[in-house]
């Protein structure tokens, strides 16, 4: 109870004044080491108008709890066994339909004056929700750069395999690698981001270290980690969550609280760290982010294409 | 061997058993006024509850077998067994209406009628209900023995769907409420195979 979170490290609206944000960081720095963040070294980047005022969770919360199945299945497995993970090289096979295919340094990719900082809600499909201060650069910037042909039409993505680092990998509870894809326009969208940090940390390994995918208004298992390939095509990619049980998960995955889960409603859900008592939220329709993606599914039938 | 084991457990006070049985909840509120229950204290709270009971249940389910298979008699602690089972289970579907739902009796009640999982959990708190109710002496004596015994019987409905209840909620393969849903299924076959105590009960000397 006693331990200190990095809310209390950095508050909030410090943390959106840039300046006096500049001058807490050494005191930040001084306690990453206490925090157990494992590369000390502060990120930034620029505020941005698509972030939500909601207070983040803190960096304890965010980093503790999370499901990333290469690391095992429980939430705390990936922050116990992570650490083995190398991340440095680490390069992104980009291919397929795009004029400059090629190996991308997550530098290439993510430069630190391109940054921004992106505050946006998870909505889990297990119905729990955080709010994360990512880091990173919008995707359709990233494909710009490496030039989607004419007549690309999804973007599919694929996580490291590497079952000697990666404990989860070790027994067949997936069809490893993880896999994941979004149609062009929605990888186009403003609100993707690829991210590397996290708060002022460079991406923890455990949230999907050194780069991963964040699409606000999907269900967070779209939200790919570690990415190591990115291919755009003609044709749908398949999505490991929907390959395992497509009654239950499909490719769109978007927030939509009038389309239940099989065995659980979506109508509401936990807000973590709301305390004991917090009771339940009611989810919005693409996790509130409607305003800037419903467009894209304008005469779609979201039960169908859920 | 078993003789000495027998006395030993003669002595050993039912209250002995309580205490222990009130270790887990004592263990739950130590964590809670220490923060030591993680990022979503009330999924940990809640799933605690649950697998505690059904621990219980699992061992309430072994005494017969136990008794059968190698003479060793639980059976004065059965009823504290079943009782903390249940305690254990009343506290776990607490959680999950107050903490977890946050009281939406609406889609409380909707999301029962409509996941398996959450009808064979609520199946098989119902069916234990009436089993705690009455172990106590009154209603074994009102009930007659015959008529509270095959009431009784309702646990060995209740514990397959409880362990079922835990198996329904789970995304991928996971060893541990497969083994106990394997375990349960195990201890109530137990009782159709030997359906007499084994050789040690018989008299060694004639």
């Amino acid at each position: 109870m006693m331990k200190l979170n990095w809310s209390d490290v950095t508050p909030h609206r410090m943390f959106l004044d840039r300046r006096k944000f500049m001058a807490t960081s050494v005191a930040g720095l001084a306690l990453a080491g206490r925090a157990g963040a494992q590369s000390p070294g502060t990120m930034t980047g620029a505020p941005s108008p698509l972030s939500t005022d909601q207070t983040p969770n803190t960096f304890e919360e965010i980093t503790n709890y999370n499901n990333f199945y290469e690391f095992g299945t429980g939430k705390e497995d990936p922050a116990r066994n992570a650490h083995t993970l190398t991340t440095d090289p680490w390069s992104v096979e980009i291919g397929g339909m795009v004029e400059r295919p090629g190996s991308y340094g997550v530098e290439d990719l993510a430069p630190d004056n391109a940054l921004e900082e992106r505050i946006y809600r998870l909505r889990c499909v297990e119905a729990w929700s955080m709010v994360i201060p990512w880091i990173g650069v919008p995707l359709a910037g990233v494909l710009a750069k490496v030039g989607v042909q004419p007549g690309a039409q999804y973007v599919e993505f694929e996580t490291l395999v590497r079952p000697e680092e990666m404990v989860g990998q070790q027994r067949a509870i997936l069809d490893w690698p993880y896999r994941e894809g979004l149609r062009l326009d929605e990888a186009m969208n403003p609100l993707t981001i690829l991210a590397t940090g996290l708060y002022d940390q460079p991406m923890p390994n455990q949230n999907g270290a050194p780069i991963r995918l964040v699409v606000p208004w999907k269900y967070g298992f779209k939200s790919i980690k570690s990415i190591v390939r990115i291919t755009l095509t003609e044709r749908q990619p398949v999505n490991t969550w929907k390959q395992l049980q497509a009654s239950e998960y499909g490719f769109y995955a978007n927030v939509n609280p009038q389309v239940d889960h099989p065995r659980w409603s979506q109508a509401t859900h936990r807000v973590i760290g709301a305390g004991l008592f917090g009771g339940r939220e009611e989810t919005q329709m693409f996790n509130g982010y409607g305003e800037q993606v419903a467009s894209m599914y304008a005469g779609m039938d979201l039960s169908v294409d859920y | 061997m078993r003789r000495s084991l027998n006395d030993a457990l003669r002595r050993l006070p039912v209250w002995a058993v309580w205490l222990g049985g009130a270790l887990p909840f004592a263990l739950i509120l130590w964590d809670i006024f220490t923060g030591g229950l993680g990022v979503d204290p009330v999924a940990e709270i809640e799933h605690r509850l649950g697998r505690t009971a059904l621990y219980f249940l699992a061992a309430g389910l072994a005494v017969t077998p136990l008794l059968r298979l190698t003479g060793i008699t639980l059976m004065r602690f059965r009823r504290a067994l079943g009782v903390l089972c249940f305690a254990y289970a009343a506290l776990h579907v607490l959680t999950w209406v107050v903490m977890d739902m946050g009281l939406l009796w609406g889609q409380m009640g909707r999301d029962i009628l409509k996941r398996p999982y959450l009808l064979f959990g609520m199946g098989a708190f119902l069916l234990l209900l009436p089993l705690a109710v009455t172990s106590n002496n009154l209603s074994l004596r009102r009930m007659g023995g015959a008529g509270w015994r095959r009431m009784h019987k309702l646990v060995y409905v209740a514990a397959p769907l409880a362990a079922l209840h835990w198996l329904w909620t789970i995304r991928v393969n996971e060893i541990t409420p497969i083994f106990w849903v394997v375990a349960i299924l195990a201890l109530l076959a137990l009782r159709l195979v030997i359906r007499r105590p084994l050789a040690w009960a018989r008299p060694k000397r004639a």
